[in-house]
C-alpha cells in the first residue's frame, strides 16, 4: 500500500447565506487551487463530492464547472460522516495505486435534507436529533453524573475556540451563564448544546507520496484510518452513554498508525452536541469512562486549544457534507503550524472524528507531520 | 403504504419475523437480515420495558424495549417522577400518518 499525503486545502466562510450547493464547492475548490503551489487541472485525476444534499451527478458536473476531466468521478453520501468517508475512499484510490493526485470536496446547505433519517421507523415521530442527543444526554447523567454546567463548559470552550478561526458561523463567546439560560429544546438539552445546520464548505487534496513535494513543503500524512458501521436506526444503540462505532473505529485507527491517545496532540471531534463531545473524549480514550466532562472542563479553564481548536460542529456550524473534510482541513493547517491564533504548540500528531446518525456509524483518521 | 405502516395505521404494532430462523427483524424489512429467508408479520407484545425517557415541553419521550430486542421511541404518558428505568410500559395507541406513533402508558 502506498503512502498517501494530505497537501492542500480549501475552505468557505461557514454562513446562512442562500447560496446553491455547486457554488459553495467551486468556492472552497477555487481556494484550494489558489492555496496549492504548483497544482494545475490537469493533475487531478479523481473528483469526490460529499454531501448529504439530493443532488445528482454532482462530482462530474463540479469537474466540468472547474476544468477538471478525472478518471474517477463521484459522490459519497453518509449523512454526517460524508466527509471523512470520502477522504478514505480518496485514500483508497491513491494507495492502491488507481490514482495519483484526489480532489475531494464537500458542501452543504443549511436547509439539507440530510438532517433527518426518515428510514429510521425505530425513532418513531422523534426523528429530529434533538430526540436521540436528549436520550444520550440523560443516560450519561444518570450513570456519571454528568451536569447540565459539563454540557455548557463544552459549549463555551468551542464557541471561545470558534472566535480564533475566520470561517466559523459564530463569532463570539458565550459565557456558561448565558448557555444555561439558553432556550430549553427538551428538559435535557438547550439550544447551545446544539450544533447549528448551515451553509459552507471544505476542499482537500490528496496525493501519492512520490508526487507529494510538488504541491506542498509539509505534507501531512494519513497513517490511521478507522471506520465502522453498527446500524442505520438509533435504537441499535444498546448502550446510550457510548458510542460504540467511535470505539471500534478508534481502534482500528490507532493500530493501523501504531499510534495511542496519550500520543494525539490535537483533535477534531464530532460535537453535534455537547454530550457527544464528552462520550468521545471517553470512547476515543482521552479520558477514562464518566471523566469525559472534566477532561473538558479542564480544557476549558486551562484554554487549551487541543480539543476542537477550530470550535468544533458548536463553534463552528455543521454543514453536513463539508464538515469531516473541514475537520480535516483543521488538523492538516494545525500539523503544518499553520494554524496562526488556533495553534497548538509543536503538534506532531492529530486526530479526525467524523459520525452519522446517533453515532451508528463512525470515521476515525490519524494524521501525522 | 407498505404491511407495516397499514397495520400500524389499524392500531396493530406488527414486526417482521423470519420463517425459517425465527429471528424478529426490526426495522421491519423483506427478508431476515440473518438468513435472507422470507418474513412473515407478527403483532409484537403491547408490553414494553422502559429503556430511557425525556421531556420536551408537556410531553414525555421515551425509548421502550418490546421481547428484549424491539426498541421503539413514542410519547410516555405519565408524570416523569413516577419513571424508573425497567419500569414496565403498555403500549396504549399505535398510529401512522406519514409518521410512526406510539404512545406509552405506565402498566
Amino acid at each position: 500500500m502506498r503512502r498517501v499525503a494530505l497537501v492542500g486545502t480549501g475552505l468557505t466562510k461557514f454562513t446562512k447565506d442562500d447560496v446553491s450547493i455547486e457554488s459553495l464547492m467551486l468556492l472552497s475548490i477555487k481556494s484550494l487551487f489558489e492555496n496549492t503551489k504548483n497544482l494545475t487541472q490537469k493533475d487531478v485525476n479523481v473528483v469526490l463530492t460529499s454531501t448529504g444534499d439530493n443532488s445528482k451527478y454532482l462530482s462530474s458536473i463540479i469537474s466540468e464547472l472547474t476544468g477538471l476531466s478525472p478518471k474517477i468521478s463521484h459522490s459519497v453520501e453518509s449523512l454526517c460522516n460524508s466527509g471523512a468517508n470520502s477522504a478514505v475512499s480518496a485514500f483508497a484510490y491513491i494507495a492502491s495505486g488507481l490514482a495519483d493526485v484526489a480532489l475531494v470536496a464537500g458542501a452543504e446547505r443549511f436547509d439539507s435534507p440530510g438532517r433527518i433519517l426518515e428510514w429510521d421507523k425505530s425513532r418513531g415521530q422523534y426523528k429530529h436529533p434533538i430526540y436521540w442527543s436528549s436520550m444520550f444526554t440523560k443516560a450519561h447523567m444518570r450513570k456519571h453524573g454528568t451536569t447540565k454546567e459539563d454540557l455548557a463548559i463544552v459549549s463555551a470552550k468551542n464557541h471561545k475556540n470558534a472566535t480564533a478561526n475566520p470561517y466559523a458561523y459564530f463569532e463570539k463567546e458565550y459565557s456558561i451563564d448565558e448557555i444555561m439560560q439558553s432556550k430549553n429544546l427538551t428538559e435535557d438539552i438547550r439550544l447551545l448544546d446544539c450544533s447549528l445546520p448551515c451553509c459552507g464548505s471544505a476542499a482537500i487534496l490528496l496525493t501519492s507520496e512520490e508526487i507529494a513535494k510538488k504541491f506542498t513543503d509539509c505534507p501531512v500524512w494519513i497513517t490511521g484510518i478507522g471506520q465502522k458501521t453498527i446500524s442505520a436506526g438509533f435504537t441499535k444503540n444498546t448502550d446510550l452513554t457510548t458510542m460504540k462505532s467511535t470505539i471500534d473505529a478508534a481502534m482500528d485507527a490507532y493500530k493501523m498508525s501504531n499510534t495511542q491517545p496519550s500520543d494525539i496532540d490535537v483533535a477534531e471531534i464530532h460535537d453535534a452536541f455537547t454530550i457527544c463531545e464528552i462520550i468521545e473524549l471517553e470512547d476515543l480514550g482521552f479520558a477514562k469512562k464518566g471523566k469525559g466532562s472534566s477532561y473538558a472542563r479542564n480544557c476549558y479553564e486551562t484554554q487549551d486549544r487541543k480539543i476542537n481548536p477550530r470550535g468544533g460542529l458548536i463553534g463552528a456550524g455543521h454543514p453536513l457534507g463539508a464538515t469531516g473534510i473541514a475537520q480535516i482541513v483543521e488538523i492538516v493547517q494545525q500539523l503544518q503550524e499553520k494554524a496562526e491564533k488556533r495553534q497548538v504548540k509543536g503538534a506532531k500528531i492529530g486526530l479526525v472524528q467524523n459520525m452519522s446518525a446517533a453515532a451508528t456509524s463512525s470515521t476515525v483518521l490519524i494524521l501525522q507531520s | 403504504m407498505t404491511v407495516f405502516e397499514s397495520e400500524l395505521k389499524n392500531g396493530r404494532f406488527v414486526c417482521s419475523e423470519c420463517v425459517k430462523c425465527n429471528k424478529l427483524v426490526w426495522p421491519p424489512s423483506d427478508f431476515c437480515n440473518n438468513c435472507f429467508s422470507e418474513v412473515r408479520w407478527r403483532q409484537v407484545s403491547t408490553t414494553a420495558v422502559l429503556v430511557e425517557f425525556s421531556k420536551k415541553d408537556d410531553t414525555v419521550f421515551c425509548i421502550a424495549e418490546f421481547e428484549g430486542i424491539i426498541r421503539v421511541m413514542g410519547s410516555l404518558e405519565a408524570d416523569t417522577k413516577e419513571l424508573i428505568i425497567g419500569k414496565e410500559l403498555q403500549l396504549a395507541k399505535c398510529d401512522y400518518d406519514g409518521t410512526e406513533r406510539f404512545i406509552f402508558q405506565l402498566k
